[in-house]
């Protein structure tokens, strides 16, 4: 039976991972190969690596950093952040990346998204939906690291990204990061059920009761988190035998 | 050993040969038709879609040699699929080595295509899977399918069983990522390059 996936995400900034990372017995807790090494040998399903670079150097670093993951790493992994062409996907696909994940670039010209997809494939297509539930209007998608809103409404978007060919949607909800109050569950089951590709769930996990409830409620494909598995607050495999626990079918 | 890794631009293939690198294998990429025949075994990976995968196979003349090779092969992915008859894919003809059609999951209510994500293998019956246990999991990612046949030998399941993995002869193939399938999927690589 398809399992429910886990994915660990990883902020990069300059080919180092930031917010922190509390690991015990990893020495040098910024490096994202041995972080993603980790990660795999805990059980993790994916990775996603986000970049949050702003510098021209950006591209080159990137590149080193998705060859060096994927030289060691045997589980899939995702880059994000800035990623703007068709060049841009091709060098790192090249380079080792299994899929790339789309943002502000797919809103301002979604026909990338079938450009994309069209050369390489949907499965390697992620459009990462960043969305915002304010009176009156509901969910509504934000760009640029959030800041910028695009008027544009969650569930619309997310089923054009899936009909112009995105193989997968990052759905993270901005009102939930960060509360450790649980997943956005209408918004997640609403994009769950509107498109017919897999839905994974970001934003607002705080516990492992939190996984069971995007899963079983939601309809989510997989749940991503990043700083309740690096300061070990949670740990992967304790997480997904709680899962099993709950009848929820995971990889152990 | 001798190895050769199909050059079609047919998709990641970077994936599969740092896996290769990570067994301390030293794999060449190529589309030599000299270079393929020479080589101990053969991987054909592949991502993407079918009918460009085979109109590059037929630019190099890949489509003519492939079918006469002798050594092990192993196809993976789309590598897997373009070894079949036909694929609903764009609808187009393939390399006919496997007496398989390639056909899109359905659409139905809840189920979501891709297939994307960690899956068991069910009823392994090859030499290819030595050391591995009923239900293990690998990784999954593709839109198409090869149905079971005789051909079969591991299954998964999505909702209805289809093939997994497949053989005839010297070919082997797997729908799944052996490179991106943890600990199972080295293995599977490792017997590869043992038989």
């Amino acid at each position: 039976m398809l399992t429910k996936r886990i994915i660990p995400c990883l902020d990069i900034k300059d080919g180092r991972t930031v917010k922190g990372v509390r690991f015990e017995g990893l020495r040098d807790a910024g490096d994202p190969v041995a972080l993603a090494a980790r990660y795999a040998r805990e059980g993790a399903d994916e990775l996603v690596f986000l970049d949050i670079t702003a510098t021209n150097q950006k591209r080159t670093t990137l590149i080193h950093l998705v060859r060096d993951v994927a030289r060691e790493l045997d589980i899939p992994f995702t880059v994000g952040g800035g990623i703007g062409t068709v060049a841009d996907v091709e060098a790192l696909l090249l380079n080792g990346a299994d899929k790339v994940s789309l943002n502000s670039a797919a809103l301002a010209r979604p026909e990338l998204i079938d450009e994309l997809a069209r050369r390489f494939g949907s499965q390697c297509i992620v459009v990462a939906a960043d969305t915002r539930f304010h009176e009156p209007d509901g969910w509504q998608i934000y760009t640029r690291a959030g800041t910028h809103n695009t008027g544009r409404d969650a569930v619309q978007w997310c089923r054009e990204a899936a009909d112009r060919g995105a193989g997968e949607i990052l759905l993270t909800s901005m009102s939930n990061d960060g509360t450790k109050d649980g997943f956005a569950l209408d918004i997640t089951g609403a994009v769950s059920r509107a498109v017919s590709v897999p839905v994974v769930a970001s934003g607002g996990a705080g516990s492992m009761q939190d996984f069971t409830t995007v899963f079983q409620q939601a309809q989510a494909d997989a749940g991503l988190a990043a700083s309740i598995f690096h300061f070990g607050e949670i740990g992967i495999r304790a997480l997904k035998e709680h899962l099993r626990q709950d009848g929820i079918p995971v990889r152990l | 050993m001798n190895i050769a890794v199909i050059d079609y631009k047919g998709g990641n293939v970077q994936s599969v040969l740092f896996a290769l690198e990570r067994l301390g294998v030293q794999a060449t990429l190529t589309a030599d038709h000299a270079t393929i025949r020479a080589a101990d075994k053969i991987l054909f990976p592949g991502e993407g879609e079918a009918s460009s995968a085979m109109r590059e196979l037929r630019a190099q003349g890949l489509d003519q040699l492939l079918p006469t090779l002798t050594q092990p092969f192993l196809g993976i992915c789309l590598g897997m699929q373009l070894l079949g008859r036909h694929s609903e894919e764009n609808d187009v003809d393939l390399l006919g080595i496997l007496p398989f059609d390639v056909v899109r999951f359905p659409a139905a209510a809840g189920l979501k295509v891709p297939h994307m994500g960690w899956n068991n293998l069910q009823q392994l019956r090859s030499p290819l899977f030595a050391g591995l246990r009923e239900e293990d999991y690998v990784y999954f990612v593709h839109s198409y399918f090869a149905p079971v046949g005789d051909y079969t030998i591991a299954q998964a399941a999505y909702p209805a069983p289809f093939s997994a993995a497949v053989q005839h002869q010297n070919f082997y193939a797997v729908q799944f990522h052996t490179e991106k399938s943890g600990p199972v999927g080295t293995r599977i690589l490792e017997n590869f390059l043992r038989l």
